[in-house]
């Protein structure tokens, strides 16, 4: 067993672990925040993604005893006393999820896309969120959502949030 | 635009509401199955059989049971002596829990380790040592048939083959008079392929048995609590859990689609455990084993022709199935349709004669026949009949568009008799498709696909026009397990003015808490935002059959509008008494009562209500709450015109959809941003069995694509931009109009794709290719033909 | 999905690294990026007893050209690759192959001398390095060696590098005048293993005579392949269509390919001939 020292959404914390407990194991099981999610046992669905150190990662593919030292921000410290994160506003505005068990990895994967190239093409989000599978919206409100919070985050004018359901 | 009878406040149907549900969704705050947790609570891992056909010789747990923490390794034999070691499925056939001596396919469940935590219970799995005898797997179907095939269900008394039901719809003789006089004939050879609905939650549950009152609460991934709260107390009724000793709650669900409707062991087992211990039990999946070993859909062998004169009327169709159910056959259809609602397979188009039939047959592959967001084996029927009209356009020397309008159902011939014996509610399948044409320029795209071929470049246009078939159903043909396939809604209106409504469906991302409420809002003028929705719990909802197969707006949402006016026929009373005027002498606008021609006077929906708790007229029960169970008087008919455009590299045969435009009509609209979110991605749901999707199995039984490495889920990349709108065609039957849409796209959108692809490769003489059509594929086809 | 038990270590030295490396012998696994071990861990196809996470070693990741090279830092992660201005302006067959390996989760973490090190043919990052005639730095107590990239793989998960080694560099020839390179891989979706892969340099004088050529292929044989035969028939030819073409030949009919879910062995070397010719047209586009 071992000791990790971590920052999470603000706040320290000090868990013991096994060497081989996976990382979304320990904050989902341990630190009982359940809003990261497994959806695959390969690497390859993304519902575990959250923030290290502001990187976008698949906490399935991360030992916990690797979040020493580390920055982690999961879906529960998106939203902020002043309200909810303009990537959570973006995606209830875009009806950018239906189950809602992709969206916090895949709001936390927009979130680092949003930061490094504020006003991706319809071709990057898409890209962009290659590492998140969604069975249920078929990513049109997605790549909505997300040109919505990077409107937001830059300070321009939002885009309709009308269906273009002609 | 949608016109809407209510003010945006009040938010009734045709508003783009935002979703209710999505604060806890966005906030990490949904309540899945996996976040249940309880005290004491143990966790299950299961043993899986490596091969596909195999006598069970040993099992031996005593490693695993070394292993600090392991708590119990459970078998079939110890199942058997409870008697829990079958199970029935829904289509009466029987399915093992834990097998006592043969194994059926691979990843069958084989025994369960019980352990304290997950990581101990998966050491505990690795430990457990079982000795099998392999055997010679049966994986074709057509060879399953032939008469020296090894009996694979044995255990079925006087079971001398494989074969498991014939079914027939339509007029077989009128049918074949037909094809033997018609000028043109065309047939062709379809499989649609084994595919899985790979929601992206995977099945698991938390069974909490209470030894001290004897009270079972069960916390799972199903899409039909009710409907397994039933099955709980048929199957494990004889130990003492009959069903009012049964709860069962459905919280958040990740994605259904269809493959979280049937009774997986899995399930099972931890209720048996956590009954004979009194201790909870939670059984989540790994993705590996969902794709494995968890209900398949589709698997039909197709056999399609149609008939017609020379200038392109359809006369007549013929279909011939060979469905492959694997060991098992557990279908999740009405009782009575073993195909689903495959006779829907007549499609959009006006003609009298058609002969349907198909055969089952047992495998060594996992048993299932599910949805996958479809409703009850429609996908593989339009598929069938959108396919064959391409087939049957090129041979006449029509234009698909050109062909389906010359043939089309006309809008004054609804209702429509189907050559099966459907009931088409309505339609306007004109109006779907010049509006679909209108969108793309459909006739620039045919010149300027002309003027590619010209240059060899491979460009492809493809159109399906389907009719699906939902909201099962009507209580004189539908049922499961013998339970009327009817739905419910319970609509509670508070002192104040603010409602609660139950039901006995279950959202899986549907966004039932909105358009429920949107439906009460718009009959009884409350505001949607003040009407909260509540289903998933046996204790609680009313019952019902769930939600799958579309039918939860023709069924529960119909019994919404029927619950609340129900309340606002008690409402006119109350505000007759108030105001002192006949009941007739009143006028009802949403949210109020006025008299008429003295709109001053006027009670609203909140002011009845109060004084329905307050001051309700003497002789009138108290209170303002109704329930009402929907038994749909006939299915609804939805309908769609998609057209694919694909433009294929002429070396790699790498297919990029370059445009999708789909036009549904679905009926009335309850919420136009939530239905098209539903076509958006029940498009994706089409492309990725047209494209991608498909599950494979070798000659000895293994699977060789069980994870999401290789089973190809789209992404944003592969999933191009879908351009949608609508018609509305209400149904004539339906409370508010409306027929249901979750899965119409996915039905229709494979045959619109594979439609494009063979018409991209039409120049090389292409008439036909299975789904998924991939780039090896048709690299290989053309190889095959000589063509590169 | 869960991993075998082990023991995890996380030294801050490479001189820590090593003593931990001999002190657990073979049953130790080197942790990288982690993003192709750990989900072999997690299947558990790999169970190794001992993990040395070499993730705290400062001075292990970096891109910079030095000496006449091209010199990536083997902690060096993809996604630092994609996002260097070095990269960007001049080494352009990264750009294209960074944009192909896995998804960009996977990127952040996984680096460049794990797709190396990892022995895989199916990883794209051996076939770059063939096309770029790169050598390998491997460290261990006794000092560095280098290893040209063509005598590096020695077989399905095996690689130069031997027990208590560990890679430390990836050197490439800098890029210089009249130089291209391209890569792509056919792929059945974004983020898959190749079905088949082409990574291509080629160089010209003033004349546009080819004066130098790398070709590497990916996944379409059982070690990462250079086509020796594709790059001579390239070298000193004026790179017409027809010489393209040869060379493009010569990649299908050199390639061992396998018949798998991707397709037959005869699609692949029909795809390899494909993407050879195009990349090396994208290659000279760039020069």
């Amino acid at each position: 067993m071992r000791e990790v020292r971590f920052k999470i959404n603000g706040e320290e914390k000090v868990v013991t672990v096994e060497s081989r407990t996976l990382l979304v194991h320990m904050i989902r099981e341990q630190l009982s925040m359940t809003g990261t999610h497994i959806g695959c046992d390969t690497s390859s669905c993304g519902a575990c993604t959250i923030l290290i150190d502001g990187k976008s990662a698949k906490s399935c593919t991360l030992l916990a005893v690797q979040a020493n030292g580390k920055e982690i921000i999961t879906v529960e410290g998106l939203a902020t006393a002043e309200g909810l994160h303009p990537i959570q506003e973006g995606f209830k505005e875009n009806h950018g999820l239906h189950c809602g068990f992709c969206t916090p990895g895949m709001m936390l994967r927009a979130i680092e896309l949003l930061e490094k190239n504020p006003d991706p093409t319809e071709e990057e989000i898409r890209w962009g969120i290659s590492g998140n599978l969604c069975r249920c919206t078929g990513y049109n409100n997605i790549v909505k959502a997300i040109q919505y919070a990077g409107a937001k985050m830059r300070g321009a004018e939002l885009p309709s949030t009308e269906p273009e359901f002609v | 635009m949608i016109k809407c009878k209510t003010s945006k406040e009040i938010g009734g149907m045709g508003h783009s509401i935002k979703r209710k549900e999505d604060a806890r969704f966005i906030q990490g705050k949904g309540n899945y199955v996996d976040d249940v947790k309880l005290p004491g609570m143990l966790h299950m891992d299961i043993v899986r059989s490596p091969y596909a056909y195999a006598k069970i010789k040993s099992i031996d747990a005593s490693k695993a049971l070394e292993i600090p923490g392991v708590v119990a390794v459970v078998t079939g034999k110890d199942l058997e002596k409870y008697n829990l070691h079958w199970m029935p499925t829904l289509m009466s056939d029987t399915q093992m829990v834990l097998p006592t001596d043969t194994v059926m396919y691979q990843a069958q469940e084989v025994a369960a380790v019980i352990a304290t935590d997950r990581y101990i219970a998966r050491d505990g799995k690795e430990a457990v040592v079982v000795e099998y005898e392999p055997m010679t797997p049966v994986m074709d179907p057509y060879k399953s048939l032939e008469p020296d095939a090894p009996v694979l269900r044995p255990d079925k008394e006087g079971k001398t083959d494989n074969h498991i039901w014939h079914w027939e719809a339509g007029d077989k003789d009128a049918t074949e008079k037909v094809f033997n006089a018609a000028d043109v004939v065309v047939e062709q050879d379809m499989y649609i392929p084994r595919i899985h609905v790979a929601s992206i939650e995977t099945c698991g549950c938390v069974a909490n048995y209470n030894k001290v009152d004897n009270h079972l609460t069960m916390y799972m991934t199903t899409q039909a609590p009710h409907a397994i709260r039933t099955v709980i107390a048929l199957v494990a009724g004889h130990v003492g859990l009959t069903e009012e000793k049964v709860r069962v709650i459905s919280p958040d669900i990740g994605g259904g689609f269809g493959g979280k409707v049937p009774v997986y062991p899995g399930y099972v087992i931890a209720i048996a455990v956590s009954f004979l211990t009194g201790v909870p039990i939670k059984w989540i999946e790994d993705r590996s084993e969902n794709l494995q070993a968890d209900s398949f859909a589709r698997d039909y062998h197709i056999k399609v022709a149609m008939a017609g004169t020379k200038d392109g009327k359809i006369q007549a169709t013929r279909f011939k199935v060979l469905a492959d159910h694997g060991y098992t056959d557990a279908s999740a259809n009405p009782s009575k349709f073993p195909t689903g609602l495959f006779s829907i397979g007549t499609g959009s188009y006006d003609y009298n004669n058609a002969f349907m039939e198909a055969d089952a047959v047992y495998t060594n592959k996992p048993p299932g026949g599910v949805a996958y967001r479809c409703s009850f084996r429609v996908t593989e029927a339009v598929h069938a009949i959108e396919r064959i009209t391409d087939v049957f356009a090129t041979k006449v020397g029509k234009d698909p568009a050109q062909l389906r309008f010359e043939n089309f159902i006309k809008k004054e011939d609804f209702p429509w008799k189907s050559p099966t014996g459907w009931e088409y509610d309505s339609g306007d399948y004109h109006a779907g498709l010049k509006k679909a044409m209108d969108v793309l320029d459909y006739d620039a795209l045919r010149v300027e696909q002309a003027e590619k071929r010209k240059r060899g470049e491979l460009m492809g246009i493809g159109i399906s026009t389907f009719t699906e078939i939902v909201g099962a159903g009507p209580s004189k043909d539908f049922d499961i397990l013998g339970i009327k396939m009817f739905d419910s809604a319970e609509i509670r209106v508070h002192p104040t003015g603010k409602a609660i409504a139950r039901f006995g469906t279950k959202s899986q991302g549907q966004g039932h808490e909105t358009t429920y409420a949107q439906i009460v809002a718009e009959e009884l003028g409350i505001p949607a935002a003040n009407i909260q929705i509540e289903e998933g719990d046996t204790d609680t909802a009313p019952y019902g059959l769930g939600t799958y197969a579309s039918r939860s707006t023709p069924t529960a949402g119909a019994a919404a509008a029927m619950a609340a006016r129900k309340l606002r026929d008690k409402a006119r009373k109350i505000a007759a008494y108030l105001l002192e005027v006949s009941e007739e002498d009143l006028e009802w606008e949403p949210g109020k009562f006025s008299v008429k021609g003295a709109p001053e006077k006027s009670k609203t929906i909140q002011e009845i209500v109060f004084a329905s708790y307050t001051n309700h007229p003497p002789g009138m029960e108290a209170g303002f709450e109704a329930t009402h169970y929907y038994d749909p008087p006939n299915l609804t008919f939805p309908s769609g015109a998609y057209i694919c455009v694909v433009d294929i590299d002429n070396e790699t045969f790498e297919i990029k959809v370059r445009r999708f435009v789909a036009i549904d009509d679905c009926g009335n609209i309850i919420n136009p941003m939530i239905v098209q979110g539903q076509v958006h991605g029940g498009l994706t749901q089409g492309i990725a069995p047209a494209m991608y999707e498909e599950l494979i199995y070798d000659d000895q039984g293994n699977i060789l694509n069980g994870t999401f490495m290789d089973y190809l889920v789209p992404t944003a990349v592969e999933s191009p931009n879908w351009e949608t709108g609508h018609t509305i065609t209400p149904s004539p039957h339906h409370p508010i109009g409306a027929k249901g849409v979750g899965e119409s796209p996915t039905v229709g959108a494979p045959p619109a794709i594979a439609n494009a692809i063979v018409d991209a490769l039409s120049v090389y003489g292409v008439e036909h290719m299975d789904i998924p059509i991939t780039p090896y594929k048709v690299w290989k086809k053309l190889k095959e033909m000589g063509k590169i | 999905m869960i991993p075998e038990g082990f023991s995890y270590a996380v030294p801050n030295t490479l001189d820590d690294a090593f003593t931990l490396l001999k002190e657990f012998g073979e049953d130790a696994k080197i942790l990288a990026g982690g993003h192709s071990l750990i989900p072999m861990m997690k299947l558990r196809f790999a169970s190794p007893t001992h993990l040395v996470d070499i993730n705290n070693i400062p001075g292990l990741s970096y891109i910079k050209e030095e000496g006449g090279y091209l010199k990536i830092g083997a902690m060096t992660r993809e996604a630092d690759l994609e996002e260097s201005a070095l990269i960007k302006k001049k080494y352009h067959i990264f750009m294209d192959a960074t944009k192909l390996i896995a998804d960009p989760q996977v990127r952040n973490f996984g680096t460049v001398g794990g797709n190396i090190a990892h022995g895989d043919a199916a990883n794209d990052h051996p076939a770059v390095m063939m096309a770029l005639g790169a050598e390998v730095e491997i460290s261990s107590p006794s000092g560095k060696r280098t290893v040209s990239i063509d005598e590096f793989f020695f077989g399905f998960y095996t690689t130069a590098v031997q027990h208590g080694e560990i890679l430390t560099e990836i050197r490439i020839p800098a890029i210089g005048e009249r130089t291209g390179t391209a890569y792509h891989k056919l792929e059945r979706k974004v983020g898959d293993y190749a079905t088949a892969g082409v990574a291509v340099m080629v160089q010209t004088d003033a004349s546009g005579v080819c004066t130098k050529a790398g070709i590497g292929l990916t996944n379409v044989n059982p070690l990462p392949l250079r086509a020796k035969r594709s790059e001579e028939a390239l070298v000193g030819s004026r790179l017409t269509e027809e010489d393209i073409a040869k060379a493009a030949q010569f990649a299908a009919e050199d390639c061992n390919p396998t018949d798998d879910l991707r397709g037959s062995e005869e699609f692949k070397r029909d795809m390899v001939r494909v993407i050879t010719k195009r990349m090396i047209n994208k290659a000279i586009s760039r020069i």
